[in-house]
């Protein structure tokens, strides 16, 4: 995205309201809405994957271990991944700033 | 899940074509369910969203979480949309102006602009027998605009329009079998899902996407806010209503029934209606009566499936 969400006005728009990039809201930080975060322990983890599957907002990465973390800029903290866990290794931990 | 190895989510392609950063409420299995949709279609598509939920979330100008051509269109015509965009792209392929890339056409809705609202537009779209593909996501009221009911809200159910009290418990229909409709069209492809299943929904569209003709995909979406369960329950209350009967997964080819996450022994109902505020108020009398009219309309599926 060329402009930020502050820096748009009416004259980005372009004729017939087009929106030329694809997928341009991923700069949309849903990340703030959190007030609680999963946090893996990864001596239970068996990197099964589930936690990615579930996910609703796509937060949820592969590290280069075969691990998984939260991508916290888009991380709501919906607690899904905590419950869905085969082997319970999530656990939802609050927020502190 | 059962029939597939807990590894499986780890064979699935890492590419969101619905992207990140949506404004969907946390925990909402609808964004799952697109996500999933969006992710088995691949890059080849082309979508026509009706007004709703989803297109709220995901498409605020000049933002759009979509990585696939997309175009929203008004509750009454999505379909009519859908087909529009499906015999243009073959007028052209005709003509010679496109190549043939064997583009998927998909019409998506919530159960507003499917079961109420835009039923005429598919109705017709089924009928003319466009190659396209239907996907409705049925979160069971119009979510969108703050809980009303819609004809998909199931019995009981209380909703800012139907509420419950000392006169009326909830909403006094019942859930409108946009299925069975779909099935009535005589179409190639009909089937039902959840986004608690997801694999079960990605092989589902997947078929779709492959048949020539109308296909019709009925997903059963949990809202967390309309439903009032906590957003961490969304995906367990799915999995309830499969395995309760209330929203059993099937799948209708050329008029074939096949259930397609088999239940041996169904949960009784009231396991699916306790975690759920908006069932809360009813009485063992009317959960009696909701048992008794999901055995009864799980035994015909059953009967069908055994023609």
């Amino acid at each position: 995205m060329a402009k930020s969400e502050l820096e748009l006005s009416w004259k980005d728009l372009e004729v017939g309201c087009v929106v030329s990039e694809p997928g341009n809201a991923s700069q949309y930080r849903t990340g703030d809405w959190r007030s609680v975060r999963p946090v893996w322990d990864t001596e239970n983890c068996i990197r099964c994957g589930v936690c990615y599957i579930f996910c609703p907002d796509m937060a949820i990465k592969k590290t280069g271990d075969g691990y998984f973390e939260a991508d916290l800029y888009y991380c709501k903290g919906c607690g899904i991944c905590a419950q869905e866990c085969i082997t319970r290794c999530i656990t939802m931990v609050e927020e502190e700033e | 899940m059962e029939t597939f190895n807990v590894y499986a989510s780890r064979l699935i392609t890492k590419k969101e074509y619905f992207s990140p950063g949506h404004r969907a409420c946390q925990g909402c299995a609808e964004a799952l369910a697109v996500r999933m949709v969006a992710k088995a279609l691949g890059q080849n598509v082309i979508v026509s969203s009706a007004t709703g939920c989803m297109e709220i979330v995901s498409s605020p100008l000049p933002f759009t979480n979509w990585r696939v051509p997309w175009i929203h269109v008004a509750f009454e015509n999505t379909s009519a949309v859908a087909s529009g965009v499906e015999a243009g792209t073959k007028a052209l392929i005709r003509k010679g102006k496109l190549p043939d890339k064997g583009t998927v056409f998909l019409g998506m809705g919530g159960d507003g602009a499917t079961a109420d609202i835009g039923l005429q537009s598919l109705s017709g779209a089924f009928e003319r027998g466009h190659n396209f593909l239907y996907v409705c996501y049925d979160n069971e009221a119009y979510m969108n605009t703050g809980i009303q009911r819609s004809s998909s809200t199931p019995f009981g159910a209380a909703t800012t329009t139907s509420p419950a009290g000392k006169l009326t418990p909830g909403q006094i229909t019942w859930k409108k079998n946009m299925a069975e409709i779909a099935v009535a069209h005589n179409i190639p492809y009909v089937a039902t899902s959840c986004s608690s299943y997801p694999f079960d929904l990605i092989q589902k569209v997947k078929k779709a996407a492959r048949i020539n003709g109308p296909a019709y995909i009925h997903v059963l979406s949990v809202c967390p806010t309309g439903w009032r369960v906590p957003p961490n329950k969304a995906i367990w209350i799915g999995r309830l209503a499969v395995e309760t009967g209330v929203f059993p997964l099937y799948e209708v080819e050329n008029g074939k029934y096949r259930i397609t996450v088999d239940v041996p022994e169904l949960r009784p109902v009231l396991d699916y209606l306790k975690p759920q505020g908006r069932f809360r108020h009813l009485t063992p009398e009317l959960v009696d009566e909701i048992q008794e009219r999901v055995t009864h309309e799980y035994n015909k599926l059953k009967a069908k499936t055994a023609l």
